[in-house]
């Protein structure tokens, strides 16, 4: 159990069993009259922000989160499929809650799953992942200056732009934070 | 490289207490100039002990514990024991202490100044106010108007003056009468009120509600409110003074009063302020005012966090 003045940045508590976190935090007190503690709060799950001032007096429960180390098995239908690494326990994710990490999830990928009262409520990827080049149009050679790119898809269906030179067929590195090129996968 | 520097890149720590300079010599300006200003109207500058065995029962301040007694969360109690002696003009510049209050404006160990006089009221007080404000900003070289988080502010006498029940029917959608009985009076004043007050000239708010009287007196012709007043410049609380109440009886009730509801807000058990009480029996009429120093120290630095104009703050140990 937290207090009003347990309050501060980056505390997770629950708000009518939703997990939210204190993203900004200001303490105020009028003369003579009772600490105020003005709150903008972040759902964990919604991402919608909320303002809300708290007073001395107020408690709140803890949002207990839990990451577990999953492994990526297979999509049907608008289901992701994960396995628990350690005890082989298998999961389902929603197309909207996988969001736009579908992009770059390919069989046995290791990542990371937030876990809120049971729930998984975010996903974590490694911030870079190799992903086959699966349409590309050629390289015509000599018509290109430097700094052009061309669109391309990769083996998930995501579609970027790259370098002219890289090729269907070709292994390359993304950024999953950004969704950008990072550069080819050397065989 | 001269001897005694040491060869190594400055930390963190020198860079933000040397980025404080200006600040800081400022700060000492402005108290220099304030004692000058009291010493100039024969107030005595007087001593009084921070560590008390009986704090005024605050309902919403909590003293910081020193052994068995208390570090005093204002210099009050012991300055009007001095009032009631017969020191008819003091004042004092004192650290004081005030448990969990953190913030851009709060520090748990902070400066007040705090002044009385005997013989006069909060309307004589605010007047002195007003003198005292100029005359520091003159001293310090920026004249009649202040530039603060990018209002310009005009400092000259009469400053703007409206009452409690005024700001509640000018700056936000209830009565005073319903905010109090909805319990909403404190979130109104901090978020519609205050940003709205000593916008172009610091302002005088006045006349509380009795039930926020502290240790005012009520007014004479309307028992309903007291006679406590805050100074506000730019959105900011600068002050809080009032008509002192010299009645031992209506002291001691209102005590009682604040010491049951600490107790019921699970607040720590002060002692009665026996002795305190017992003075105010040879009180005289008198006024007096508790001002923030680093407050005002942000004001004429311009600068919106309490941090910026205190040498250290308690995260900087």
């Amino acid at each position: 159990m937290y207090n009003a003045s347990d309050l501060k940045k980056g505390l997770k508590i629950q708000i009518d069993n939703d997990p939210y976190i204190v993203i900004e935090f200001q303490f105020s007190k009028p003369g003579k009259g009772q600490s105020l503690y003005r709150c903008k709060l972040k759902n964990m799950i919604t991402d919608v922000i909320i303002d809300r001032t708290y007073r001395s007096g107020d408690t709140f429960q803890p949002a207990v989160l839990e990451e577990r180390k999953m492994q990526y098995l297979y999509a049907q239908k608008d289901e992701f499929c994960f396995m628990d690494v350690e005890n082989y326990e298998q999961i389902f994710l929603k197309t909207d809650q996988v969001g736009d990490a579908k992009n770059f999830l390919t069989d046995n990928l290791e990542v990371e799953l937030l876990f809120f009262e049971g729930k998984a409520i975010g996903i974590t990827l490694p911030n870079f992942v190799d992903l086959s080049v699966t349409k590309a149009d050629p390289w015509a050679k000599g018509d290109s200056v430097a700094g052009d790119t061309k669109p391309i898809t990769v083996e998930t269906g995501y579609q970027l732009r790259v370098p002219p030179f890289v090729e269907e067929g070709e292994r390359i590195t993304i950024d999953t934070r950004t969704g950008e090129y990072v550069t080819r996968v050397k065989e | 490289m001269s001897p005694g520097l040491k060869n190594r890149s400055s930390s963190n720590d020198q860079r933000r207490l040397a980025s404080r300079k200006q600040n800081l010599f400022l700060r000492a300006r402005m108290i220099q100039a304030i004692r000058k200003f009291f010493i100039e109207k024969d107030y005595l500058e007087v001593e009084t002990p921070q560590i008390i065995p009986a704090p005024s029962p605050e309902v919403h301040i909590e003293a910081v514990r020193a052994g068995n007694q208390f570090l005093h969360t204002s210099p009050e109690i012991c300055m009007k024991q001095m009032l009631s002696a017969g020191y008819s003009k003091i004042f004092q510049i004192s650290k004081c202490f005030r448990e969990g209050e953190r913030g851009n404006l709060h520090l748990p160990e902070f400066t007040l100044l705090e002044w009385y006089q005997i013989g006069i009221d909060y309307n004589h007080l605010m007047k002195e106010c007003e003198a005292l404000i100029l005359w520091v900003s003159r001293n310090l070289g920026f004249g009649e108007r202040l530039r603060y988080r990018n209002m310009d502010i005009d400092l000259e006498a009469p400053w703007q003056r409206i009452s409690v029940s005024e700001a509640f029917f000018r700056y936000t959608s209830m009565s005073l009468e319903k905010a109090l009985k909805k319990g909403a009076f404190d979130e109104l004043m901090v978020n519609e009120i205050e940003p709205n007050l000593g916008v172009t000239k610091p302002a005088f708010l006045y006349d509380y509600p009795v039930s926020l009287a502290a240790m005012a007196r009520l007014k004479p012709d309307n028992l309903e409110f007291a006679e406590r007043f805050e100074i506000f410049i730019g959105g900011l609380e600068l002050a809080n003074g009032f008509s002192e109440l010299t009645d031992p009886q209506e002291q001691r009730a209102r005590f009682e009063n604040d010491l049951r509801q600490r107790c019921k807000s699970g607040m720590q058990a002060y002692p009665m302020a026996d002795r305190f009480l017992k003075s105010l029996e040879f009180m005289p009429e008198a006024a007096g005012i508790a001002l923030g120093v680093d407050r005002l120290a942000m004001v004429f630095a311009n600068r919106p966090k309490i941090d910026h104009v205190v040498s250290f703050t308690p995260e900087e140990l």
